[in-house]
């Protein structure tokens, strides 16, 4: 991503949204021709160019980008060896019956998953393209293209020296406002100081990004107002299974939170409904092919409803196209 | 695995493209004669065959290639047409003369593929269908649930390359030849004599060719559509339902009636769509079939004024559009492929409205004197008569507009171009959904991603995103209903639902832009 300091009016307000970028973390061969992060433009048109003549593709990282990119290799008919580090796919958010049915999904579409396994070196040619890696385990994988998705850090070296105060993002108080007067950052360059409730402090989600941006036209615009995002929601989808989550659902449950878990093996949906211990409040929802409703869920969240109360009315909720069969929690 | 799914595959396509060759080949195989019984065959009368024969003169002996007896005839006829009109017999004068001309060549058929027509038909049937359905077998896209547009704006069928505008071409010469110049496709239509000849007992007319075809169209691609959508249950609903209408109510119910000697009524039809509903002819023959007929105008009528206002009220225009008309039929499974290729431009939409309100008015207003005429026969509106208005509305939009264009467009601008731009029936329904409908495309909150996947595949150009990003709900007056923007969505965004008027159009703040309303 390049980066850019937009300025606004005349000069005296700027805002950096400098955005992020693909890590890399000191591998051998990191940087030779045919391994790609996915996160431009310009990866993508690499991609496009590459994936007419390749065969086979590595794709290193346990993540959203990572299975994507995978996705995409396969859609052009080229065989993918997916390399993840943790011992199942995004299992530091994902609770592991989730993680465990997207292992499935993965290599039900013939990815070569290899879990517990981390990338050790990538070797290439003479003329610098990649040919194939070398997994810690020593194992060597034949390949013409390796996709680095192991998350995104924020761009922020171009602000060294120059005052403005930086940890792992640039840091921002409640209102984007960075330590420079009339200077604030948005997006994924940020990293809060008090994240608001509920949130973390670098936050690298697209609606993240459009709320600062509105949060910030507001203050710039003369109303200075605080960044509020809202209950925690994020969506993805795992080839052909959608993934939503409300609220807060960690892949281990606190010590006081309890947890409902619903799967229909047949349809193959499932859904899980976290909640408090001691009072059954419901404190955040996962559903993987089935469609949920955002308002209605968020109201639930932050009214403190009970998990019952959720169950018995959780037809509200249901988002699913019409003529959908309602999912049957007894069959779930 | 892949092997045999690649084989069923490429067996299939070997099949179709033999059947569609043959169906092809057909049309340049075929010989003819003029003598006097092909002559009393074609339909006309004593008087007019004494006059043709002695325009033609020495009837020729030996069989005539299609282009000759094109010539021959339409030379006669219009010569006939001349003296007719010398000597003041009217009624004598021949005016569908491209249709006169079909019928006099059909009728002398010989050769190829005639003598062996039952053969004939029922190997380029097979093999095509068949082939079809194997192609569709053996894709492996299908395999796995979901729905897989890969390449499909790079392909060049679909992505307006070379095959796509090969097929248009196609296209436009089949159309432009069965509604203008019907000798042409004698042959074609002559493969579904054996058809019609079980059906109804009669040769094949163009019409019982084009419907035959539509309907398989309709049916087999239907089915492909069927496997690609088979787990969203709305698509594969509203499929099953077009294909019943067009099976039952299009082809069916209609030669029935000819067969019982009734007068024709696709009772799924609906003025303006059906924009020749109050002519003189059909009315007249409604009338003269008596209780039948009457309750066929009183049908028509309550399809007008009550079921689509009360329907779209309750459920949108996708009750129609979706669901049950025949364009919109062959529109959702024939031209499934196609449906990326909508125009998605500010200019697009602008030209949409003028174009579709001025054709419902156009109806309206040939409709207005059509009726007038009824009662005051003579009477005219804008110093035209009827008929007249009749004739212009009949060309332009009936045969120009939906017939040729319609479909022809598929492969160039997506396949509603006829239910988009010019469809006098849409214009009415989009009017009632616009204003007086419960139904909308609700937006999921915050949850869309801006990915684009809604309006691309939008086959009304719907910019269905930009409704989408700022959690705003789609109402707009031009949308179907056909849910494929659900469908596509990869995050749940959009779901198409009926529900209380007053919350139809609505932003929520909350989850789309900080705890402010400023969007
Ligand atoms: S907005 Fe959606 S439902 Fe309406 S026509 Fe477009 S794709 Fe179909
Ligand atoms: S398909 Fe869904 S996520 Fe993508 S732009 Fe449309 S509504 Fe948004």
């Amino acid at each position: 991503m390049t980066k850019h300091v937009v300025i606004i009016g005349n000069g005296i307000s700027g805002i950096t949204a400098a955005g992020s970028r693909p890590n890399k973390f000191g591998w051998p061969g990191q940087d030779m021709k045919g391994v790609h992060g996915m996160y431009s433009k310009q990866d993508l048109d690499m991609l496009e160019e590459r994936t007419s003549f390749i065969k086979h593709g590595v794709v290193v990282g346990g993540g959203l980008i990572g299975i994507e990119l995978a996705e995409m290799l396969l859609s052009r008919k080229i065989n993918v060896t997916f390399l993840v580090r943790e011992e199942s796919f995004w299992n530091r958010i994902l609770p592991s019956e989730e993680s465990e049915m997207i292992n499935r999904i993965i290599r039900s579409h013939n990815i070569d998953l290899r879990l517990n396994t981390e990338l050790g070196e990538i070797i290439g040619n003479n003329d610098g393209e990649v040919t194939s890696v070398i997994t810690k385990d020593d194992e060597k994988i034949e390949c013409q293209f390796v996709g680095l998705t192991v998350g995104v850090s924020p761009n922020i070296e171009f602000l060294t020296g120059s005052g403005i105060e930086t940890d792992r993002g640039v840091l921002v108080n409640n209102f984007l406002e960075t330590n420079a007067p009339d200077v604030y950052a948005i997006g994924d360059c940020v990293q809060h100081k008090t994240p608001p409730t509920g949130r973390r402090n670098l936050e690298q989600v697209w609606y993240t990004g459009r709320i600062m941006g509105e949060t910030v036209a507001e203050t710039i615009a003369g109303t200075r107002i605080q960044y509020r995002p809202g209950n925690w929601f994020n969506s993805a989808k795992f080839f052909d299974l959608e993934y939503q989550t409300y609220g807060i659902v960690n892949a281990v449950p606190g010590d006081d939170e309890d947890t409902l878990f619903f799967k229909d093996k047949k349809k193959g949906y499932a859904l899980r409904l976290n909640f408090l211990k001691h009072n059954r409040q419901l404190k955040g929802v996962n559903s993987l092919g089935l469609r949920l409703r955002h308002d209605v869920i968020d109201r639930w969240i932050t009214e403190n409803v009970t998990v019952d109360a959720v169950l018995n009315n959780l037809n509200m909720a249901l988002f699913d196209p019409e003529l959908y069969s309602r999912p049957n929690l007894q069959n779930l | 695995m892949t092997l045999t799914d690649k084989h069923i595959r490429y067996t299939g396509k070997f099949l179709f493209l033999a059947g569609f060759f043959l169906f092809n080949l057909t049309l340049f195989t075929g010989r003819y004669r003029i003598t006097n019984d092909t002559l009393a065959l074609s339909g006309l009368n004593e008087e007019m065959i004494t006059v043709l024969i002695n325009e033609i003169g020495p009837l020729p002996a030996d069989d005539l290639s299609k282009p000759q007896i094109i010539k021959i005839t339409g030379t006669a006829i219009r010569k006939a047409n001349k003296l007719f009109r010398q000597e003041n017999k009217s009624e004598l004068v021949v005016y569908n003369v491209p249709e006169t001309v079909f019928n006099i060549s059909k009728s002398g058929m010989t050769g190829f593929p005639e003598r062996k027509k039952e053969l004939f038909s029922l190997l380029v049937f097979t093999l095509t269908i068949a082939g079809a359905l194997m192609i569709f077998a053996g894709n492996t896209e299908y395999n796995k649930p979901g729905i897989r547009n890969n390449g499909i704006f790079v392909r060049p069928a679909t992505g307006r390359g070379f095959a796509g505008y090969a097929l248009a071409a196609y296209l436009l010469l089949f159309y432009t030849c069965l509604y203008f110049f019907p000798a042409w496709i004698t042959e074609p239509v002559a493969l579904t004599d054996p058809i019609s000849m079980r059906i109804t007992g009669q040769p094949a007319g163009r019409w019982f060719m084009y419907g035959f075809l539509y309907t398989v169209f309709i049916l087999v691609l239907g089915i492909r559509f069927i496997i690609r959508y088979r787990n969203n249950r709305y698509q594969v609903w509203r499929t099953v339902s077009v294909i019943f209408f067009q099976t039952i109510f299009a082809f069916s119910i209609p030669q029935i009636l000819a067969v019982l000697n009734q007068p024709y009524m696709d009772l799924k039809n609906i003025w303006p769509l059906d924009y020749s509903f109050f002519f003189s002819y059909r009315i007249g023959e409604y009338i003269n079939a008596g209780t039948i007929g009457y309750f066929m105008i009183g049908w028509g009528i309550m399809l007008i004024i009550i079921a689509v206002p009360v329907l779209t009220y309750f459920f949108g225009k996708r009750w129609y559009c979706s669901w049950v008309c025949g364009c919109g039929g062959l529109a959702e499974t024939a031209g499934d492929p196609f449906r990326h290729l909508s125009d998605k431009s500010l200019k697009a939409w602008k030209f949409e409205r003028i174009s579709i309100y001025s054709i419902l008015v156009f109806a309206s207003v040939m409709t207005a004197a059509t009726i007038a005429s009824l009662f005051l026969p003579g009477s005219r509106i804008f110093g035209m008569p009827a008929n007249i208005l009749q004739g212009i509305y009949g060309f332009l939009v009936g045969a120009v507009l939906a017939g040729v264009a319609g479909t022809v467009l598929y492969p160039v601008m997506g396949n509603r171009v006829w239910c988009r731009f010019f469809c006098p029936l849409a214009a009415y329904l989009g009017i009632v959904q616009r204003f007086r409908s419960r139904f909308r495309i609700t937006t999921n909150g915050g949850q869309c991603i801006s990915c684009g996947n809604c309006s691309a595949y939008c086959e009304m150009g719907i910019d269905v995103r930009a409704y989408a990003q700022k959690g705003q709900n789609i109402v707009r007056a031009s949308c179907v209903g056909c849910g494929i923007c659900s469908a596509v969505c990869p995050r749940g965004v959009l779901k198409l639902e009926n529900g209380p008027v007053k919350e139809r159009v609505k932003i929520n703040p909350v989850l789309t832009g900080n705890l402010n309303d400023i969007v």
